[in-house]
Protein backbone atom coordinates (compact mmCIF):
# COMPACT_ATOMS: atom_id res chain seq x y z
CA UNK A 1 0.00 0.00 0.00
CA UNK A 2 1.41 3.27 -0.70
CA UNK A 3 0.59 6.10 2.24
CA UNK A 4 1.03 9.65 0.68
CA UNK A 5 0.05 13.04 2.24
CA UNK A 6 -1.94 14.76 0.20
CA UNK A 7 0.38 17.76 -0.15
CA UNK A 8 2.29 15.47 -2.58
CA UNK A 9 0.25 13.68 -4.23
CA UNK A 10 -1.46 17.37 -5.33
CA UNK A 11 2.02 18.10 -6.41
CA UNK A 12 2.53 15.20 -8.56
CA UNK A 13 -0.69 15.77 -10.21
CA UNK A 14 -0.08 19.73 -10.91
CA UNK A 15 3.34 18.34 -12.45
CA UNK A 16 1.45 15.84 -14.56
CA UNK A 17 -1.23 18.51 -15.49
CA UNK A 18 1.55 21.13 -16.18
CA UNK A 19 4.05 18.92 -18.48
CA UNK A 20 1.11 17.87 -20.67
CA UNK A 21 1.10 16.69 -23.73
CA UNK A 22 4.63 15.73 -22.62
CA UNK A 23 4.76 12.91 -19.92
CA UNK A 24 6.00 14.09 -16.58
CA UNK A 25 7.92 12.14 -14.47
CA UNK A 26 10.24 12.16 -10.83
CA UNK A 27 10.18 10.97 -7.48
CA UNK A 28 9.41 11.35 -3.66
CA UNK A 29 12.03 10.84 -1.53
CA UNK A 30 11.99 9.65 2.30
CA UNK A 31 14.42 8.36 4.70
CA UNK A 32 16.00 4.87 4.02
CA UNK A 33 13.98 2.36 4.89
CA UNK A 34 10.91 4.05 6.41
CA UNK A 35 8.91 3.61 3.49
CA UNK A 36 7.71 7.65 3.88
CA UNK A 37 7.72 9.94 1.34
CA UNK A 38 8.85 13.44 2.78
CA UNK A 39 10.10 15.16 -0.13
CA UNK A 40 8.54 16.27 -4.05
CA UNK A 41 11.46 15.80 -5.89
CA UNK A 42 10.36 16.58 -10.20
CA UNK A 43 12.53 15.30 -12.65
CA UNK A 44 13.26 17.12 -16.37
CA UNK A 45 11.96 14.35 -18.95
CA UNK A 46 14.76 14.61 -21.39
CA UNK A 47 13.17 12.53 -24.17
CA UNK A 48 10.31 15.83 -23.51
CA UNK A 49 8.09 13.12 -25.12
CA UNK A 50 4.16 12.53 -24.93
CA UNK A 51 4.98 8.97 -25.57
CA UNK A 52 8.48 8.33 -23.55
CA UNK A 53 10.21 9.61 -20.57
CA UNK A 54 13.92 9.28 -19.16
CA UNK A 55 15.25 11.39 -16.24
CA UNK A 56 18.22 13.46 -17.33
CA UNK A 57 21.29 11.45 -16.85
CA UNK A 58 23.09 14.46 -15.01
CA UNK A 59 20.37 15.75 -13.02
CA UNK A 60 20.04 12.30 -11.99
CA UNK A 61 23.58 11.23 -10.44
CA UNK A 62 23.31 14.77 -8.27
CA UNK A 63 19.49 14.11 -6.87
CA UNK A 64 21.09 10.44 -6.34
CA UNK A 65 24.05 11.81 -4.63
CA UNK A 66 22.26 14.13 -2.50
CA UNK A 67 19.43 11.26 -1.18
CA UNK A 68 22.59 9.15 -0.42
CA UNK A 69 24.08 11.86 1.63
CA UNK A 70 20.76 12.86 3.59
CA UNK A 71 20.41 8.65 3.89
CA UNK A 72 17.39 8.97 2.10
CA UNK A 73 16.06 6.70 -1.10
CA UNK A 74 13.59 7.09 -3.38
CA UNK A 75 10.51 5.97 -1.89
CA UNK A 76 8.05 6.73 -5.34
CA UNK A 77 8.73 6.79 -8.64
CA UNK A 78 6.00 8.68 -10.74
CA UNK A 79 5.66 9.65 -14.24
CA UNK A 80 2.37 10.36 -16.38
CA UNK A 81 0.55 9.15 -19.37
CA UNK A 82 -0.98 11.88 -20.98
CA UNK A 83 -3.48 9.99 -23.82
CA UNK A 84 -3.55 6.33 -21.87
CA UNK A 85 -4.66 4.08 -19.02
CA UNK A 86 -2.35 4.69 -15.58
CA UNK A 87 -0.89 1.34 -15.79
CA UNK A 88 2.52 0.44 -16.44
CA UNK A 89 3.27 -0.18 -20.10
CA UNK A 90 5.69 -2.77 -21.12
CA UNK A 91 8.71 -0.25 -21.81
CA UNK A 92 7.79 0.88 -17.87
CA UNK A 93 8.10 -2.61 -16.61
CA UNK A 94 11.52 -3.81 -18.35
CA UNK A 95 13.19 -0.38 -16.96
CA UNK A 96 11.78 -0.70 -13.50
CA UNK A 97 14.94 -0.68 -11.91
CA UNK A 98 14.26 0.37 -8.07
CA UNK A 99 12.37 -2.78 -6.79
CA UNK A 100 11.70 -0.87 -3.32
CA UNK A 101 10.16 1.55 -5.38
CA UNK A 102 6.39 2.59 -5.45
CA UNK A 103 5.75 3.38 -9.14
CA UNK A 104 2.75 5.89 -9.79
CA UNK A 105 1.36 6.25 -12.69
CA UNK A 106 -0.74 9.30 -13.28
CA UNK A 107 -3.02 9.90 -16.48
CA UNK A 108 -4.24 13.40 -17.80
CA UNK A 109 -6.39 11.90 -20.51
CA UNK A 110 -9.69 13.23 -18.81
CA UNK A 111 -8.92 17.09 -18.46
CA UNK A 112 -11.49 17.21 -15.08
CA UNK A 113 -9.90 13.74 -13.47
CA UNK A 114 -6.74 13.01 -12.89
CA UNK A 115 -5.80 8.88 -12.69
CA UNK A 116 -3.72 8.26 -9.54
CA UNK A 117 -2.35 4.37 -8.91
CA UNK A 118 0.35 2.95 -7.70
CA UNK A 119 2.25 0.06 -8.38
CA UNK A 120 5.11 -2.66 -6.89
CA UNK A 121 7.32 -3.71 -10.08
CA UNK A 122 9.95 -6.35 -8.76
CA UNK A 123 11.31 -8.84 -11.92
CA UNK A 124 9.01 -8.05 -14.04
CA UNK A 125 6.21 -8.59 -12.44
CA UNK A 126 3.40 -5.84 -11.71
CA UNK A 127 1.00 -5.62 -8.91
CA UNK A 128 -1.19 -2.63 -7.97
CA UNK A 129 -1.71 -1.64 -4.34
CA UNK A 130 -4.18 0.61 -2.97
CA UNK A 131 -3.08 4.39 -2.57
CA UNK A 132 -3.87 6.09 0.95
CA UNK A 133 -3.53 9.81 0.93
CA UNK A 134 -4.26 11.18 4.35
CA UNK A 135 -4.44 14.71 5.56
CA UNK A 136 -6.89 17.63 5.27
CA UNK A 137 -8.92 17.26 2.09
CA UNK A 138 -8.71 20.67 0.19
CA UNK B 1 44.42 2.79 -4.75
CA UNK B 2 41.82 0.93 -7.47
CA UNK B 3 38.96 2.27 -9.02
CA UNK B 4 35.57 2.12 -6.78
CA UNK B 5 32.90 1.03 -8.17
CA UNK B 6 28.80 1.99 -6.46
CA UNK B 7 26.25 -0.77 -7.05
CA UNK B 8 22.56 0.19 -6.85
CA UNK B 9 20.25 -2.07 -4.95
CA UNK B 10 19.09 -4.63 -7.72
CA UNK B 11 22.67 -5.52 -8.59
CA UNK B 12 23.71 -6.18 -5.19
CA UNK B 13 23.12 -9.92 -5.76
CA UNK B 14 26.52 -10.42 -7.65
CA UNK B 15 28.83 -8.57 -5.02
CA UNK B 16 26.95 -10.45 -2.20
CA UNK B 17 24.88 -7.42 -1.00
CA UNK B 18 28.02 -5.19 -0.97
CA UNK B 19 27.12 -1.44 -2.10
CA UNK B 20 30.82 -0.59 -3.32
CA UNK B 21 33.21 -3.21 -4.95
CA UNK B 22 36.25 -1.76 -6.03
CA UNK B 23 38.30 -3.17 -9.58
CA UNK B 24 41.54 -2.26 -11.55
CA UNK B 25 41.31 -1.58 -15.89
CA UNK B 26 42.17 0.99 -18.13
CA UNK B 27 39.36 1.38 -19.57
CA UNK B 28 35.93 0.60 -18.48
CA UNK B 29 35.21 -2.54 -20.89
CA UNK B 30 38.55 -3.74 -18.69
CA UNK B 31 37.17 -2.38 -15.29
CA UNK B 32 33.94 -4.92 -15.58
CA UNK B 33 35.48 -7.54 -17.02
CA UNK B 34 37.84 -7.18 -14.10
CA UNK B 35 35.14 -6.99 -11.56
CA UNK B 36 33.30 -9.99 -13.60
CA UNK B 37 36.07 -12.37 -12.23
CA UNK B 38 34.94 -11.86 -8.35
CA UNK B 39 31.26 -10.61 -9.13
CA UNK B 40 30.22 -13.24 -11.81
CA UNK B 41 27.35 -12.00 -14.18
CA UNK B 42 28.04 -8.41 -13.28
CA UNK B 43 29.57 -7.79 -16.36
CA UNK B 44 26.79 -9.40 -18.29
CA UNK B 45 23.89 -6.96 -16.65
CA UNK B 46 25.94 -3.92 -17.96
CA UNK B 47 27.00 -4.85 -21.31
CA UNK B 48 24.85 -6.66 -23.88
CA UNK B 49 27.97 -8.12 -26.77
CA UNK B 50 29.82 -5.13 -27.73
CA UNK B 51 27.69 -2.39 -25.93
CA UNK B 52 26.38 -0.73 -22.64
CA UNK B 53 22.63 -1.79 -22.21
CA UNK B 54 19.86 0.90 -22.29
CA UNK B 55 18.58 0.09 -19.09
CA UNK B 56 21.66 1.20 -16.69
CA UNK B 57 23.47 4.46 -16.63
CA UNK B 58 27.32 4.37 -16.00
CA UNK B 59 29.31 7.70 -14.34
CA UNK B 60 33.05 8.43 -14.49
CA UNK B 61 33.21 10.41 -11.67
CA UNK B 62 30.39 12.99 -12.65
CA UNK B 63 29.81 12.18 -16.40
CA UNK B 64 28.10 9.78 -18.22
CA UNK B 65 30.54 7.49 -19.59
CA UNK B 66 28.12 7.69 -23.09
CA UNK B 67 28.82 10.99 -23.43
CA UNK B 68 32.85 10.31 -23.21
CA UNK B 69 33.94 6.80 -24.44
CA UNK B 70 30.88 4.35 -23.42
CA UNK B 71 33.16 0.85 -22.54
CA UNK B 72 36.48 2.11 -24.62
CA UNK B 73 36.45 5.23 -21.48
CA UNK B 74 39.75 5.69 -20.10
CA UNK B 75 39.74 4.51 -16.13
CA UNK B 76 43.02 5.31 -13.63
CA UNK B 77 42.67 4.74 -9.61
CA UNK B 78 41.44 7.05 -7.74
CA UNK B 79 38.14 7.02 -10.34
CA UNK B 80 34.69 6.23 -9.18
CA UNK B 81 32.44 4.71 -11.27
CA UNK B 82 29.10 5.13 -10.07
CA UNK B 83 26.02 2.55 -12.08
CA UNK B 84 22.54 3.42 -11.72
CA UNK B 85 19.18 1.52 -13.04
CA UNK B 86 18.55 3.88 -15.89
CA UNK B 87 14.54 5.45 -14.51
CA UNK B 88 12.37 5.54 -18.65
CA UNK B 89 9.50 4.34 -19.90
CA UNK B 90 6.52 5.50 -21.41
CA UNK B 91 2.95 4.85 -22.78
CA UNK B 92 4.13 1.78 -24.97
Amino acid sequence: MLIIPRALHDQIVAHARKDDPDEACGMLAGPAGSDTPVRFIPMLNAARSPTFYEFDSGEYLRVWRQMEDNDEEAVVIYHSHTATEAYPSRTDISYAGWPDAHYVLVSTRDPDQAEFRSFRIVDGVVTEEPVEVTGSPE
Amino acid sequence: MAIEVRIPTILRTYTGGAKVVEGAGATLDELLSNLDKEHGGLRDRLVDGEKLRRFVNVYLNDEDVRFLGSLETPVKDGDTVTVLPAVAGGSR
